[in-house]
């Protein structure tokens, strides 16, 4: 075999490889890439039913109902709210006020149905959407602040 | 007092590191000897200072000295003392100063067990390793003093997130740490080789035992961080494709084609500077990864406003060490030597596939980290690739891989024959299609199990496989093929056993993929459910009190589907004092053929619990099944030839290079 002919058959495979990826990459990204919402960015463009998404901001004082296993509540950023159910098993920090993010999709009648329930395992944190999202809305306190990060 | 020497040694060091970095380099250069044989004794002295550094810290911890800001945020008197060691390197400072120490190591490592390195190559690769030093050194005692002191001193520490208060990760960052800085070494060689412009079988052999080293350590910390989640955090879940884990993820599969391509470097003589290349690419994703992870920029892009010194610090720090060794790579790698092509159909060839296919898949978890990122920083959009995006690209890229694992090393070097490392692979190949036929029969006609155990058994058993092929079993009599079997290299045991290793993790992901059983559900005492192959009956919850911790714990006694016991599991919901959280405690009993697995949650306020209940077939075999890649790593090492004799260049090329240098 040629030295030319070996190094053909390198580039081939090379590109090969390559574009098989690329392909994956794409297709992949078009399924999977998951956004983020806040109460806010949902009031002002209703993403469609069959979109998921990720929903984030603090879970609404009062608002959480427990039946059985499933857990109703309202997820706000103190200008807009959702109301959300899950059934499962909360994280350890799910609390009333704090912090969560929620990943799932609306259903036919405007309920917005979480697959999974999302708050980091410490107490200082306030997830970095969720700050942003009060940021926005205009309601984040200063005094708040110390809660970013974690 | 005691943390004041530790910031002095600190400094001390950084004063060390100038001097190994700088010296050696120019010694080398001009060749001005005293100044390159100084790289061996600084480097050592470096190590020494930032031992006394990290010792003061981690005496700081021990007595609770809460005058000590870092002590204060992260530790606590009641916390239990293994604890309190692990919390040294718990939090961003301190695990700072862990990497820079295990970065001094390393390089005293090479000063002292590379005495049969020439003198300017062991003072370039040391200088080299001076050079990181002293980034990472100005950047703790710049933006992240581990000694600073507060005042007045306070009656007690903040505490150690709790769900960080396990063994398994006690000892994850260090083998990560291990993993990551290893890597530097290979770096350095590679810088050295390019400042030199001279890649040869020697310097293969001498790069290969640091790189895996590195491998094996990476490996274990990567295993070690993968079971604790699966452990603590009680979704039973054991890889979630999230930007930490990537982090740690990328390093690892670079290095694995590092360890596999400078093979080809020592045996044939090619791919010389693409192994440059993998050098450089798996330390600059170690340095990545720690920096991702460490200034909480995967949080948010926005952390970085948060202290924004550090963030500027750690962006010139990645652009002029990634940037400044990839610039030269552009610029000397042409001047190496190219080395021979060879037939696609061989030993080398399927080296270049198995680097292909993890340079590849590198790539795509590269992109799937870094894009919402880059898109959060570009357009404030916020986006989360989750793991179905890894999944539909990383494992097309790694099926072929693993298929061709098998083949590869029964392939001879320069020019194999497929059809005849095919045909010594038939019993393997009949007995992994039997299992594929047993399996889908067996498993209700689920086809994609039946493949991927299928898969696993064409792994595991062609290990074995392998090595009886070798030593001729079957073509000579047994007492010689038995001797030589013994005899086979300690690399040639290594490669089989680390082959069998992915096939074990591949038995694991694909067992517990198909057939876990999860069952949620709120239970009162008495009630029982089926599981997969078990019953739970649940018998209530008692109260219980840990060291720093209250307890609730269930009673859940199970049984299998005939009602003979199998035991008792007590997971726990456990309330920390300090810092104040929850966090719950699943209950796991594993075993080879699978995992148990059960977790309480909150009563629902009519006398029954939540509870979740799984069952996890196979499971367990993902993380032997790294722990014997990792054994397979340790025995390669361990061959003779990256001790012995070999490492020697020619005497008469080696003349020529220092004179060019």
């Amino acid at each position: 075999m040629t030295r030319k002919r070996r190094r053909l058959y390198l580039v081939v495979a090379l590109v090969a490889v390559l574009g098989i990826a690329t392909a994956l990459v794409l297709t992949a990204f078009q399924d999977s890439l998951v956004y983020f919402y806040s109460p806010s960015d949902i009031a002002a463009k209703h993403p469609g039913v069959d979109r998921r998404f990720r929903l984030g901001g603090l879970v609404k004082p009062g608002s959480v109902e427990k039946d059985g296993g499933t857990t109703a509540f309202v997820v706000t950023d103190l200008k807009n709210e959702v109301p959300v159910r899950f059934t499962g098993l909360l994280p350890d920090l799910f609390r009333e006020g704090q912090g969560v993010v929620t990943q799932g999709r609306f259903d036919a009648r405007g309920q917005f149905i979480a697959q999974d329930v999302l708050a980091k395992h410490d107490e200082k944190y306030m997830p970095p959407e969720v700050a942003d999202a009060l940021k926005k809305s205009g309601e984040w306190r200063p005094e708040a602040a110390g809660k970013t990060g974690g | 007092m005691i943390a004041e020497i530790g910031h002095y040694a600190l400094v001390l060091a950084l004063g060390i590191a100038l001097v190994q970095a700088v010296l050696p380099l120019i010694g080398a250069w001009r060749g001005i000897d005293p100044w390159v044989k100084l790289a061996a004794p600084a480097s050592i002295g470096q190590a020494v200072m930032l031992a006394i550094a990290f010792a003061a810290l981690t005496h700081a911890y021990v007595v609770s000295d809460f005058s000590v800001y870092n002590v204060f945020q992260n530790s606590h008197s009641t916390k239990p003392l293994l604890y309190k060691l692990s919390g040294v390197w718990g939090n961003h400072e301190g695990s700072m100063l862990l990497w820079v120490l295990i970065l001094a190591l390393f390089g005293a490592a090479v000063a002292v067990f590379g005495g049969n390195l020439p003198d300017r190559l062991k003072a370039r690769v040391l200088a080299i390793q001076g050079l990181i030093g002293i980034g990472f050194l100005l950047f703790i005692l710049l933006t992240s003093n581990p000694f600073a002191r507060i005042a007045p001193v306070p009656a007690d520490g903040r505490g150690l997130n709790p769900i960080l208060q396990d063994p398994g990760l006690a000892a994850h960052p260090p083998f990560l740490y291990l993993g990551y800085v290893g890597f530097s070494v290979a770096f350095s060689f590679a810088v050295a080789a390019l400042i030199e412009g001279r890649v040869d079988a020697a310097w293969a052999r001498w790069v290969r035992p640091w790189a895996l080293a590195a491998w094996c350590c990476l490996t274990v910390g990567i295993a070690l961080g993968s079971y604790w989640a699966y452990y603590e955090l009680g979704w039973g879940g054991w890889w979630f494709w999230d930007p930490v884990e990537n982090a740690s993820f990328m390093p690892w599969l670079a290095g694995t084609a590092l360890i596999h391509s400078a093979i080809v470097v020592e045996k044939r003589d090619a791919l010389k500077s693409w192994t440059i290349l993998l050098a450089i690419l798996a330390f600059s994703l170690s340095l990545l990864g720690t920096f991702l992870v460490r200034s909480g920029v995967l949080t948010s892009v926005h952390a970085f406003a948060t202290d924004p010194a550090r963030g500027v610090f750690i962006l010139a720090f990645l652009i002029v060490v990634i940037g400044g060794s990839l610039a030269l790579y552009a610029l000397r790698a042409p001047t190496l030597k190219a080395g021979g092509l060879f037939a696609p159909i061989s030993r080398e060839g399927a080296l270049v596939l198995n680097n292909l296919l993890l340079a590849t898949a590198t790539a795509t978890v590269l992109l799937g980290t870094l894009y919402p990122l880059l898109l959060d920083a570009l357009t404030g959009e916020k986006v989360t690739v989750g793991g179905p995006f890894f999944n539909a690209t990383f494992l097309p890229l790694m099926t072929p891989l693993v298929m061709a694992m098998v083949v590869g090393p029964l392939l001879a070097w320069k020019r194999g024959d497929l059809a005849g490392a095919l045909g010594r692979l038939k019993f393997v190949a009949m007995l992994a299609a039997l299992v594929a036929i047993v399996v889908y029969w067996r498993a209700g006609g689920a086809v994609w199990p039946a493949l991927g155990i299928a898969l696993s058994v064409w792994l595991i058993v062609a290990a074995p496989a392998e090595l009886y092929e070798r030593a001729g079993f079957g073509r000579v009599a047994f007492a010689v093929a038995f001797r030589r079997l013994r005899g086979l290299p300690r690399a040639t045991w290594g490669a089989a056993i680390a082959h069998l290793g992915v096939g074990l993790t591949v038995l694991g992901i694909v067992g517990s993929t198909a057939w876990t059983v999860e069952s949620q559900q709120v239970m009162k005492p008495g009630d029982v459910v089926t599981v997969g192959p078990v019953r739970y009956r649940f018998d209530g919850v008692e109260e219980a009190v840990g060291p720093n911790y209250a307890a609730r714990r269930g009673k859940f006694m199970v049984t299998d589907l005939a009602g003979n016991e199998i035991g008792l599991m007590q997971p726990e919901a456990r309330r920390f004092f300090a810092p104040p959280m929850e966090t719950t405690e699943a209950a796991i009993r594993p075993s080879a053929a699978g995992d148990l697995y059960a977790v309480l949650g909150e009563a629902d306020g009519r006398g029954g619990y939540l509870t979740r209940l799984y069952s996890k077939p196979l499971i367990i075999w993902i993380w032997a099944g790294a722990l014997v890649m990792a054994m397979g790593g340790v025995m390669s090492l361990s061959d003779r030839r990256h001790r012995v004799g070999a490492p020697t260049r020619a005497r008469t090329a080696a003349g020529a290079a220092e004179v060019k240098a």
